[in-house]
């Protein structure tokens, strides 16, 4: 530690946990309400090398691959019909806000009617979740592009996609990002929520078999730190993503 | 003479009126610039330079009147005329070569023949060591060199220039207007400025827009003094002559335009 007092962040982390293990064996705190995180941290490995992690992991992470993929490509085409055309922005506008405002979880219950409890229902939600946000970002980010740029291309005699490809979407391309950061961790909400509305596998599963039938609470835990994992690893994919784009754009 | 059937004259704007709305901008507003000509307009805000240059650039069509270049009804895109704005507008993304080349590569032309003609255009600037540098990392001065080096990347016949040098500080101000001439070559320009001086430096003539469109003054420009002498014969007592004229026909046309 240095003297002006900043604490790294993995001390600070080290720091809470040890916090966390001394209360729990002073308290004398019954585990299946909170295990210590060495406990925690011993089911964690357990449930890895016992292949019940992988078996619950692999499922989620196709959902999300494929509906996080599915709303992205779907909300950014949307975005950027919305962002380059005013006519079609003013007719779809008000129903994009009224659908940004209907709590998509909340239509899980139809999805697993109409898709069935198999991994359908779930890409359905992920893709819904994604698609909005993306939709969203992209139509402000492709709309307010820099008039002079705009100008530019024209005084160039750029075509109408040259002035897309070349001006426009380089220019929007941190408001897109944006918009896939906040989809790609919505995306991990989407399939767990999915997943405990019905299913035989998935991380969300997972979490309501601990909790459950299980009584597992340190495998309930190790399921919760394994989805966050998978929330920091799948924002941390859009990250590299944007940073591979702007090395095309250059 | 019709500028459009006239093999010498890079711009001819004739009986040009346009608005904006209900707001005249310019009302039957005629000049010609002949090839290789440099042309300076001076005005007041409001007076119509820009949208000047932009009916030149074919950006915007006259509401009367036509606008040729070399001949033929203005158009945007024309690879022989070239245009720089008061904010250098590159790309952030793209290197400085990259915003050199990329007249070229809109119209199609190789990768790699764009980024040579690039490289000669910023030689041409004297910037050829910015070439692989980012936009964000340049001074003012730097950002509109590379500008004009983009304006001239296809060797255009016709080069407009709306304020381009407004936003930087005296002293590279001056070293652009004493150098543009040369930097610019051959080429015809058509220079839209406030200041007096700079029009006087960089043009052959310099005209004073009037509110409403029209020429009020007309008045011999130092393009063809050389160089090293042009600054010298600025600051003499025939040089102050000609600010004064112009600063009066300025002066003028503003109050005109305060009482319009």
């Amino acid at each position: 530690m240095r003297s002006g007092g900043r604490i790294s962040p993995l001390l600070f982390g080290a720091a809470l946990l040890l916090v966390w293990e001394l209360a729990v064996r002073l308290s004398g705190a019954p585990v299946f309400l909170l295990p210590a995180p060495s406990v925690v941290a011993l089911r964690f490995a357990q449930a890895w090398s016992d292949g019940t992690m992988l078996r619950h992991l692999l499922p989620t992470v196709g959902e999300i691959l494929a509906g996080g993929l599915l709303g992205g490509a779907l909300g950014l085409a949307l975005g950027m019909l919305l962002g380059l055309s005013g006519a079609a922005r003013r007719i779809a506008s008000p129903y994009l806000v009224a659908a940004q405002s209907t709590p998509i979880l909340a239509l899980g219950p139809l999805l697993v009617l109409w898709f069935g409890p198999g991994a359908a229902a779930k890409i359905a939600i992920c893709t819904l979740i994604t698609l909005f946000p993306m939709a969203i970002a992209t139509l402000i980010a492709v709309r307010d592009t820099d008039r002079g740029l705009l100008e530019l291309s024209r005084a160039m005699g750029g075509t109408r996609w040259q002035t897309l490809v070349t001006f426009r979407l380089p220019a929007a391309r941190s408001g897109i990002f944006v918009g896939a950061r906040i989809a790609a961790t919505l995306a991990v909400v989407g399939a767990i929520v999915g997943e405990w509305l019905g299913g035989s596998a998935g991380l969300g599963v997972l979490v309501n078999l601990a909790r459950g039938s299980l009584f597992d609470t340190p495998l309930l835990f190790a399921a919760l730190i394994q989805i966050a994992l998978l929330g920091v690893a799948a924002y941390g994919s859009v990250v590299v993503a944007e940073r591979l784009s702007s090395r095309l754009i250059k | 003479m019709s500028g459009a059937s006239n093999s010498n004259t890079a711009l001819a704007i004739e009986h040009v009126a346009h608005a904006f709305g209900t707001r005249a901008v310019l009302s039957n507003i005629s000049l010609s610039i002949t090839r290789g000509e440099s042309v300076a307009l001076l005005g007041a805000n409001g007076t119509g330079k820009t949208t000047l240059v932009r009916l030149a650039a074919g950006l915007i069509r006259p509401d009367q009147g036509d606008v040729h270049v070399a001949g033929t009804p203005a158009q945007a895109g024309r690879p022989d005329v070239g245009i720089a704005f008061q904010d250098a507008r590159l790309m952030p993304w793209r290197s400085v070569a990259r915003n050199v080349s990329l007249p070229l590569e809109i119209a199609g032309e190789d990768r790699r023949a764009a980024h040579t003609a690039a490289i000669a255009a910023l030689a041409r600037m004297q910037a050829e060591h910015l070439a692989d540098r980012a936009p964000a990392d340049l001074s003012g001065g730097e950002r509109q060199r590379v500008a004009l080096a983009r304006a001239l990347v296809r060797n255009p016949a016709l080069v407009l220039l709306d304020e381009p040098f407004a936003a930087l500080d005296a002293l590279t101000r001056t070293r652009f207007d004493e150098q543009l001439p040369e930097l610019v070559g051959g080429a015809a320009i058509l220079f839209v400025t406030h200041d007096i001086g700079e029009a006087l430096l960089v043009a052959d003539r310099v005209l004073v827009l009037a509110p409403g469109g029209g020429i009020s003054l007309e008045v011999a420009g130092l393009r063809g003094t050389p160089q090293g002498e042009r600054r010298a014969v600025l600051m003499s007592p025939a040089g102050a002559a000609r600010q004064a004229q112009l600063y009066d026909a300025l002066r003028t046309a503003a109050s005109v335009a305060h009482h319009a």
